[in-house]
């Protein structure tokens, strides 16, 4: 009867390129709850899955940057209503990760899944908010738009698991980045659960990349990526360590750099403020002369 | 060719300029000597006049100037907006005063032509002034939330090309947003910064709330890497740039950096030639090419090559190179040896790979730095002068034949600052400008600046914008 049936266990994979392999080295390493209880063996990602990743990254970035804000916000959104629908499952998974009774896993899943709303109801507006015309004093039009910078390595916040996580991707993707998240080193199933969510929610393969495994290891690569635009380094810690060292390596091609807040100033379940979108944008801005209508004639 | 026009002389007079035999650094309000009293002399590139000689900052003056910049720093944060807009407002209008005085000094230490700095550099130094004193008392309006607060000390080093507009790109909105500044302005260009700070005793603005360190690249690193910095803003070449960007690595010093670019002029073959040429001219000889946004490639549609070239070079013939003073001259000096000779060492390097290299028949004259306006073609996007930013009067012609093809070239590099587009075409050029990875698109125009538009670059041109709503951001903590 079904109260003796053996459950059946979830391989964990990466997901690049909207499809899931393992780790190209084969190694995987131990999950674990709170208490040390065996959940998973998940890839441990090396450099080469990091390159692969950014490649993947790359090739999307055209078409996910050109897509129409409106497409992206509908994308996003797409990505709330699946989440809604496995509810069940990243309930159980962000309460063992983060030892969370399930009444207080499924209050973060529910924030979780309302940021995915309200970042997709940003696509659409984050233009018009830091973008616009400026009066320049001489005949020419003149608009300042935000575009975004690229390929954006994300380091998943360690402690949030998964309104954390999604909280850093989220703004990355919806002005049109793609990016290369590395999950939480410790309790990175959520993230690895996303990509399966994020392959069925329409987003293209390639603009969200899941790695997991040690992030000093997978992030010292990507902060010397010359072909990484910017870095997030949210889940690099606060100390003088790591983080210094990965902005150190960003330097040498100039990424953008979102250094990581000190923990106790980072509260997930607020609203965000717009910071995370406008770290990982551009402001290109277009001229041309306007001509004039005068009494002497034409000159436009 | 010889001149269709023949010009007298029109020299600007030099009187108005009083430069001092000696200039000491500006600390907390007061003219001092160096701590370790060394001094080092600027010169006219155009004639190799000493100008001046102008005590050298060291550690320990970035030290003393931090301090006060501390020191002056609570009173200027806590004064109202509208106190603060007062005294911008106060030292745009003295700079419109003494616009022809520092026209005359810019053009002096430059070398650039008095043309530039009196209808360019002045008039745009005044109205950044004049644009960010407005904002001071309307900071909450500005998009960053309720009583955006200033960083505190911000350390600002400077380059020589546009020594008093960058400048005013620098200061006036750190002291907008209620930040107090030490600048460093280059070695070779130090004399307009040190004016500045007598405009500054002349609006009577609080000690030690601007500070200013004429130095070499050590005071600069000093500043930079000062533990009391709370802010840092450098324009200059990518190399510093990225040095910059490790020193601050760890720190919560909030970093911008508008670095060099290798700026792709594109021209259709449905573009206004005479327009064009005119466009090509200023994109890369205005401020003989020493400019981090000039179209030091062009890049033209193949079946109009010919006629595009040769226009362009009837064209260059009738430039006038020579004394920056004189109201007629186009092609002024270039700044310094070192530059003429970095110039030259990637002009050689450009005809030893192969490159054709053009020049209109020009007198230089015999002291000074001089460089004379030149054109590659037969370059290739392998070839150094298609990949390096040379900073100076040399223009590399590369061509293309369709338009993704010219996207492509034109995005070819790390560089990402600038880019024209010419075409009569208007759906082609917003498809380009959308496709072009750069922070400033000049479309049927080049080279053109307003207070009021974000100035900044993409990839290794660095971060952060300078002018507009979008240049408080740098210096507020939002």
């Amino acid at each position: 009867m079904s109260d003796t049936r053996l459950s059946v266990f979830k391989t964990y994979k990466l997901y690049v390129g909207g499809k899931f392999p393992r780790s190209e080295s084969g190694r995987v390493y131990e999950v674990t709850d709170k208490k040390g209880n065996w959940l998973a063996n998940v890839p441990l990602s090396s450099r080469k899955d990091a390159r692969d990743a950014v490649v993947a990254a790359r090739k999307a970035f055209g078409g996910w940057s050109g897509a129409t804000a409106y497409n992206r916000g509908q994308v996003l959104y797409r990505v709330a209503e699946m989440l809604e629908g496995r509810k069940e499952q990243f309930v159980r998974e962000v309460a063992e990760s983060e030892g969370l009774s399930k009444a207080k896993a499924a209050a973060v899943v529910d924030a979780a899944i309302d940021r995915w709303v309200w970042y997709a109801g940003w696509t659409d507006k984050i233009a018009q908010v830091v973008g616009g015309g400026n009066p320049v004093a001489g005949p020419f039009f003149n608009l300042s738009s935000p575009e975004p910078t690229g390929v954006v390595v994300v380091l998943a916040p360690q402690e949030s698991s998964f309104l954390g996580l999604v909280s850093v991707i989220a703004p990355v993707i919806a002005t049109g980045n793609t990016a290369v998240v590395v999950a939480s080193e410790r309790a990175p199933l959520p993230a690895l659960s996303l990509g399966e969510v994020l392959a069925t929610s329409d987003l293209p393969g390639g603009v969200v990349n899941v790695l997991s495994g040690r992030t000093a290891e997978i992030a010292t690569p990507l902060a010397a990526h010359q072909d990484v635009n910017a870095i997030d380094l949210a889940g690099a810690g606060t100390d003088d360590g790591l983080a210094k060292e990965l902005e150190i390596a960003a330097a040498d091609n100039l990424k953008r750099v979102l250094r990581p807040q000190p923990v106790d100033e980072v509260d997930w379940a607020a609203t965000p403020g717009t910071d995370r979108m406008t770290a990982f944008l551009e402001t290109k801005t277009v001229w041309h002369p306007t001509g004039a209508l005068g009494a002497s004639g034409s000159s436009y | 060719m010889a001149s269709v026009f023949e010009y007298a002389p029109a020299p600007e007079s030099r009187s108005i300029a009083d430069i001092a035999p000696s200039y000491g650094l500006f600390i907390d309000g007061e003219f001092t000597e160096a701590a370790d009293g060394k001094v080092f002399k600027t010169v006219s590139p155009s004639t190799e006049e000493v100008l001046s000689e102008v005590a050298q900052a060291g550690e320990a003056d970035v030290d003393r100037a931090v301090k006060a910049a501390r020191k002056a720093f609570d009173t200027w944060s806590a004064l109202p907006g509208s106190e603060r807009a007062k005294y911008l407002f106060r030292i745009a209008r003295i700079i419109q005063e003494r616009s022809r005085e520092l026209a005359v000094l810019e053009t002096l230490d430059n070398g650039k032509p008095i043309r530039e700095t009196r209808d360019a550099d002045l008039p745009l130094v005044a109205a950044h002034f004049f644009y960010y004193a407005g904002w001071a008392d309307k900071l909450d309006h500005a998009g960053f939330g309720a009583d955006p607060r200033p960083l505190g000390v911000a350390g600002q080093v400077i380059p020589w090309n546009f020594p008093l507009l960058m400048l005013a790109w620098k200061i006036a909105p750190a002291l907008a947003t209620g930040n107090t500044v030490v600048l460093k302005p280059a070695e070779t260009t130090p004399l307009s910064a040190l004016f500045f700070a007598d405009i500054c005793r002349q609006a009577g603005l609080p000690k030690g709330v601007v500070n200013i360190l004429p130095g070499y690249g050590d005071a600069g690193a000093s500043l930079v890497a000062h533990p009391d910095v709370n802010k840092v803003a450098f324009t200059g070449s990518t190399a510093v740039g990225k040095q910059i960007a490790r020193t601050v690595a760890g720190t919560r010093k909030k970093l911008t950096l508008e670095l060099g670019g290798k700026g792709a002029n594109i021209v259709f073959d449905d573009a206004p030639i005479d327009q064009a040429v005119e466009g090509i001219v200023n994109g890369i000889f205005f401020n003989q090419g020493q400019v981090c946004c000039a179209g030091s490639r062009l890049l033209v549609q193949e079946s109009i090559q010919e006629e595009l070239l040769e226009s362009l070079k009837r064209r260059l013939s009738t430039l006038r190179l020579g004394d920056p003073m004189d109201k007629n001259t186009d092609i002024g000096a270039i700044n310094s040896e070192e530059q003429l000779s970095r110039i030259t060492t990637l002009v050689e390097r450009g005809e030893a790979e192969g490159a054709e290299r053009w020049s209109p028949a020009c007198e230089l004259p015999e002291s000074g730095y001089w460089f004379a306006p030149t054109l590659f073609t037969n370059v290739t996007q392998a070839h150094t002068i298609a990949r390096d930013e040379i900073f100076g009067p040399v223009l590399s012609v590369l061509t293309f034949r369709t338009p993704d093809e010219a996207v492509a070239k034109a995005n070819n590099t790390p560089y990402g600052l600038s880019a024209g587009i010419w075409t009569e075409k208007g759906s082609r050029i917003l498809a380009v400008a959308n496709k072009l990875r750069a922070g400033v698109i000049w479309s049927n125009t080049f080279n053109k600046f307003d207070p009021t538009s974000p100035f900044g670059g993409y990839k290794e041109s660095g971060f952060g914008r300078e002018g507009g709503r979008h240049g408080l951001e740098a210096y507020l903590d939002v």
